[in-house]
């Protein structure tokens, strides 16, 4: 556990605590995810998977407990974290593209004006990263001109264009028809495929199962079950893990809880 | 005979326009309409106005009305900025600000920049400046309260996405909440500048030369020199050859945004691309 290890170690979450006021929604985390590894997120609403996720580029001021971050330790309250935050790459749920700016703009303007990148450059950039996710030929479009599986899968061409260490999702098909959801996840497994650290919260269990390498599962503020994917979700060991996947894996014949 | 409620209504509705092409018919025999046109439709007055109605007054209101606009709307966003700053004092002086001159008639203001800061301060502020300051002072105001509401309409994700893509919080001000909050509020924004153009005509207080007439001053010259409404008539059109299409621009925008709280023109996909 030393220095081999703080290299490998792409985040590092220990002891994360958040309150809303009287509300306390993480109530002590440890989480870490190594290099190159997909980390599955899964639980009933309200357990605070989101808030867990939007902790780790600090969208959400932890109320106790420390997070690292590719060594950086963001929960130090002088760390920059603009330019943390630059490496750490987010998808949300509700697609969030800049809405006066075409898909272009979306992915050069964060480039040219905290990277400094040239415009040239920036837009070599977008345009290899709109190819990634399938969308090159939507360059030119506004995102309000585009179905939501091309919106999500242009923000995530857009946070990969700054060349992100880890990319963090938040619930990113959840927004989505069905039939578009798989645009989206086949883009995440490709760059899963490509060594990319992930951190997903998601309800897409096959997803979790054939692409997370952990998936922790979580209830009430905290992470009750982790280990492999086929474990946690083919046979989990707790009550409560068992009664979530029972209820998202079946949902048709289940009594109403409780 | 017994109507059934319909039929009713319909012999209502009919007794009512029948009503109105009475009083309308009335009005017509009874006018005397050479004494009419003499009072408002001179021709030969309303001649006389051209071109200098246009030429110098219409230009006029049109110079005046900008400078007030464009001072307005930038000291209007650094209010807006002040009131929803972390900083308790900024909130403190704009909202002071707000309240008063949004409070205050214009025309003190213009009376106060023309006569009172010239006696107080010996400072001498030439017309373009006066108007600038008074109608931006106030217009300010306004459009602050206006331009805050812009930004606390930008969506919080979109402020989200641009913090998680590393930009610092003035970053994202400039970049993505200020040009959505502006297409937000162009429809008020736009109203606001119908109400500065009316609000100009308060520089005749000032005392001006002929060749800085705007539109108002210009009517009230030619009315002392020829007695009917016409010159009144004439300047009222030349403003509502500016206010008509700016009312029009602005019921224009507000259809394009649909009214919607979050949309933006792009949503409709009629936006300009940045």
């Amino acid at each position: 556990m030393s220095t081999e290890v703080s290299t490998d170690v792409a985040v590092e979450i220990t002891g994360l605590k958040k309150s809303f006021g009287p509300l306390e929604v993480l109530r002590g985390i440890d989480v870490s995810v190594r290099r190159g590894e997909v980390v599955c997120v899964i639980g009933p609403s309200g357990s605070g998977k989101s808030t867990l996720l939007r902790c780790v580029n600090l969208l959400e001021e932890p109320t106790g407990g420390k997070i690292v971050v590719n060594g950086v330790e963001l929960t130090d309250p002088d760390c920059d974290i603009d330019a943390a935050r630059t490496k750490i790459g987010m998808v949300f749920q509700g697609f969030n593209l800049f809405s006066h700016l075409n898909v272009l703009n979306n992915l050069t303007v964060a480039q040219r004006k905290v990277l400094k990148r040239k415009p040239e450059e920036a837009q070599r950039i977008a345009l290899r990263n709109l190819e990634r996710v399938g969308l090159a030929e939507k360059a030119g479009a506004m995102p309000a001109q585009l179905s939501g599986g091309q919106q999500q899968r242009v923000a995530i061409a857009r946070a990969l264009s700054m060349d992100p260490d880890v990319m963090l999702f938040d619930e990113p098909t959840s927004a989505l028809d069905p039939e578009l959801v798989g645009d989206v996840l086949g883009v995440m497994r490709q760059l899963a495929d490509e060594g990319m650290t992930m951190l997903v919260v998601t309800h897409e269990m096959q997803f979790a199962r054939e692409v997370a390498d952990k998936v922790l599962f979580m209830d009430g503020g905290y992470v009750v079950e982790e280990g492999e994917a086929a474990q946690v979700i083919g046979a989990p060991r707790h009550e409560r893990t068992k009664s979530f996947l029972a209820r998202v894996l079946d949902p048709t014949h289940q009594g109403p809880r409780d | 005979m017994a109507l059934s409620k319909r039929q009713r209504a319909k012999v209502f509705r009919g007794a009512q326009y029948a009503l109105l092409a009475v009083i309308a018919l009335v009005l017509a025999l009874a006018a005397d309409w050479g004494e009419i046109q003499r009072a408002f439709f001179n021709l030969d007055i309303a001649a006389s106005m051209f071109p200098n109605v246009i030429t110098v007054a219409l230009k006029n209101t049109l110079v005046y009305t900008a400078l007030g606009f464009a001072f307005g709307l930038a000291l209007g966003l650094v209010l807006a900025l002040m009131k929803l700053s972390s900083v308790a004092p900024y909130r403190w002086i704009a909202t002071i600000y707000i309240e008063f001159f949004r409070g205050v008639p214009a025309l003190l203001v213009f009376i106060a920049l023309s006569f009172g800061v010239p006696l107080a301060f010996q400072l001498q502020f030439d017309i373009y400046s006066t108007v600038m300051l008074a109608l931006g002072i106030v217009g300010a105001a306004y459009m602050a309260e206006t331009i805050r509401a812009g930004i606390q309409a930008v969506p919080k994700g979109q402020i989200e996405a641009a913090r998680s893509l590393g930009m610092s919080q003035g970053r994202t001000l400039a970049t993505v909440v200020i040009p959505q909050a502006f297409r937000i509020i162009l429809p008020p924004l736009t109203n606001e500048l119908i109400l500065l153009t009316k609000d100009s005509s308060l520089i005749y207080i000032i005392g001006l030369a002929r060749e800085q007439y705007e539109l108002t001053k210009f009517g009230r010259e030619t009315l002392s020199r020829s007695p009917s409404l016409t010159p009144i008539l004439v300047v009222g059109l030349c403003y509502l050859l500016i206010t008509l299409p700016l009312g029009y621009l602005s019921r224009y925008l507000e259809r394009r945004t649909g009214g919607k709280k979050i949309s933006t023109p792009e949503s409709t996909g009629l936006g300009v691309s940045a």
